[in-house]
């Protein structure tokens, strides 16, 4: 382009139009990029899982007869707590709402986060703490044998129990 | 003619080892100047150096070696590195066990993995050190602006090699902390949880998952960090590396005061002082010439005093790395227990002032002011144009004296903010404010917490100085001293003062003993 043969006039009156030749350069080059571009942004979609590799997130915990009201019942690998009095069961997450650490369940029964000192009432209910919120209730159901289930992807609020 | 070939031969034969010496290096030995210059620019592996170099470059106060003692680490840690991976295994079945023959039963294994660990620990020193270096004085100023940019490419690109590189080893520290560090990637949830919208928006969520290929850390987790610290970030950081030297060059060379070149007399070149550099003309072309008001360039040959400064320093850091991993062994704790977390479980040192923010709240503290603070030092350069003073440690006296009042005012600042948040709590503790308002919403805890009150009382410090000196330089001096004092001051508090459940202890025998 530095080789085009100028008109020997300068200023916005005389901008020399883009000619034709430039034209097909120019949209050349934007083709070329956009096709890089687009072939990039293509590909970099693989890392972007479409499918999960967890299990189901509906588990069996037990039969209601499993949990009678009194003192909570930890099911470590689960990362759960089962409440139970005489309302009924509620199902308590021990994964910490802040960065995921797990809570430990002191004797008076509140909950602490070990890595950045969330504190959580015997319900969940945040008292103190980075936690913006409580810790989450999961929602239960029951088979028509009697099992109960939990479903670690679905959240119910911190007073629906369920009744047995 | 047979018997005469044959002479030839064997006269061949015998002059073998001088031929291929003269084939692989064209010119002769380095004892003339043209010869040492012919040593940089025909040999592949030196000619990413300069041929000659000014001898302000040369002295010990300009740099430090700071530069060349973190690109020696890396090198370091490339090749302990590749040994490793001759053992190691990507599994999670099998990463901690393999880990433990590395230590316990590799030949030499023992010694690679404390290598590879300390020279990881001194490469994030090393590249925070040459930043701080770089900064003060004034190296990234025009026309080394984007050079500084780079420099803070390869800063990122060394923290995020050091976060992948600790999952790998599959053990209670490597899970926990990349637990945190991973929810600390989704903690903009924190605030599409705050407007009810994390159902149809939850941009947080996607990076977790881009993380970790999963919702929790597990055979996903490990493959991807695996191939980001092998792969995909140590091959970003040589390219970027690359063309950080590239432009010292381009840049021309290392920042140096003007008073390091003598004035151009008014006669031009006095006798005697003829460049020794001889210039080949290939074409003529529109552009400003290289040489400004100043006189012959003050410079030495590269080879031999860059190279033995060179040398000397990555023999430095071998030895401290070999001597520190005779006596130091890198940890490994039990195998990974998604059930139990450690207590308490932190983060590397380097991420540790990162974890005290983020204990007040996720997504600022973790993201936000991290975000400000990298995009900020990226930007000094271009916010900060004032040209004088360039290659003097502090732009002088004025700056020295701003650079200690502001480690001062940072020292008060953050030990400060950080006693008050250990006495008093904050805004969501506060009965009188529970009192007055009810529950705090965490909105306002992300908005105005510890961390950003930290961060705005620096932004106050430093548009006061921006006003008393009417200098951006001096406004930068103060902010980066401000941030650096609160960044060590921080890591500090937390790596000794804060115990299990993350509370505040004066001692480590402090702490009490934790049931499980």
């Amino acid at each position: 382009m530095t080789d085009k043969p100028s008109s020997g006039l300068t200023g916005p009156r005389f901008e020399e139009p883009v000619e034709r030749r430039d034209f097909f350069g120019l949209a050349a080059v934007w083709s070329f990029f956009g096709m890089i571009l687009t072939a990039t942004l293509g590909a970099l979609k693989l890392p972007m899982p479409a499918v999960f590799p967890e299990a189901d997130s509906r588990f069996p915990i037990g039969k209601p007869e499993d949990f009678p009201a009194g003192p909570p019942k930890e099911i470590k690998r689960r990362r759960l707590w089962v409440l139970s009095d005489d309302k009924g069961i509620a199902v308590v997450s021990t994964v910490c709402p802040h960065l995921r650490c797990v809570v430990t369940r002191h004797a008076d029964g509140t909950f602490v986060c070990p890595c950045h000192g969330s504190r959580f009432d015997a319900t969940g209910k945040k008292t103190s703490g980075p936690s913006p919120r409580g810790l989450i209730w999961k929602e239960v159901s029951i088979t028509p044998d009697g099992r109960l289930i939990v479903d670690s992807e679905r959240e119910v609020s911190s007073n629906a129990r369920f009744a047995v | 003619m047979a018997y005469s070939a044959g002479r030839q031969f064997l006269s061949n034969l015998k002059n073998v080892p001088r031929n291929l010496r003269d084939s692989v290096m064209r010119h002769g030995r380095p004892t003339s100047d043209r010869a040492r210059t012919q040593t940089v620019v025909q040999n592949f592996f030196l000619h990413i150096h300069p041929s000659r170099v000014h001898n302000h470059t040369l002295k010990w106060t300009t740099t430090m070696g700071l530069g060349i003692m973190t690109t020696a680490l890396f090198l370091i840690l490339t090749v302990t590195g590749i040994l490793l991976m001759v053992y190691y295994k990507p599994s999670v079945a099998t990463a901690f066990d393999s880990i433990k023959d590395i230590h316990f039963v590799v030949p030499t294994g023992r010694m690679m993995r404390n290598v590879h660990r300390w020279a990881a620990h001194g490469m994030v020193v090393m590249v925070m050190m040459h930043m701080a270096r770089a900064f003060y004085t004034s190296a990234y100023k025009r026309p080394r602006e984007f050079n500084w940019v780079l420099g803070m490419m390869l800063f990122v690109l060394t923290l995020g090699l050091s976060f992948t590189g600790y999952l790998l080893p599959w053990d209670q520290l490597a899970f926990w902390a990349v637990t945190i560090g991973s929810s600390i990637a989704g903690s903009p949830s924190e605030v599409t949880d705050a407007f009810g919208i994390t159902q149809s928006f939850d941009p947080g969520g996607r990076i977790r998952e881009l993380l970790l290929g999963a919702h929790y850390i597990g055979e996903e987790a490990l493959i991807r960090f695996y191939t980001l610290h092998i792969m995909v970030l140590p091959i970003a950081l040589s390219v970027i590396l690359g063309v950080h030297f590239w432009r010292i060059r381009k840049d021309g060379g290392l920042a140096r005061p003007a008073s390091a070149d003598p004035p151009i007399t008014q006669d031009g070149l006095k006798p005697g002082e003829a460049p020794d550099k001889t210039f080949g003309l290939m074409a003529v072309v529109r552009e400003r010439t290289p040489a400004t008001d100043q006189a012959i360039e003050n410079t030495s040959p590269a080879w031999p005093r860059l190279f033995r400064v060179e040398a000397a320093l990555t023999v430095l850091v071998l030895l401290i790395t070999v001597v520190l991993s005779i006596w130091l062994d890198a940890p490994l704790k039990e195998l990974a227990n998604p059930e139990v977390p450690e207590n308490p479980a932190k983060a590397p040192w380097y991420f540790l002032g990162l974890q005290e923010l983020v204990s007040y709240s996720a997504f600022m503290g973790g993201m936000v002011i991290p975000g400000i603070v990298v995009v900020g030092l990226a930007l000094i350069p271009y916010l900060d144009r004032e040209d004088e003073d360039v290659g003097i440690w502090f732009s002088g006296r004025q700056g020295r004296r701003i650079a200690t009042a502001s480690t001062v005012y940072g020292i008060v600042l953050s030990v400060g903010i950080l006693a008050f948040t250990v006495k008093f709590k904050w805004l969501g503790e506060w009965d009188w404010v529970r009192n007055l308002i009810g529950e705090v919403p965490p909105i306002v805890i992300t908005l105005f917490n510890p961390g950003t009150v930290f961060v705005l009382a620096a932004a106050a410090w430093s548009i006061g100085l921006l006003r008393v000196t009417n200098s951006t330089r001096m406004a930068a001096i103060g902010l980066f001293t401000c941030f650096l004092v609160c960044f060590v001051i921080m890591t500090y508090f937390a790596t000794f003062l804060r115990g299990p459940n993350w509370d505040f202890y004066w001692s480590q025998a402090d702490w009490p003993v934790i049931e499980h």
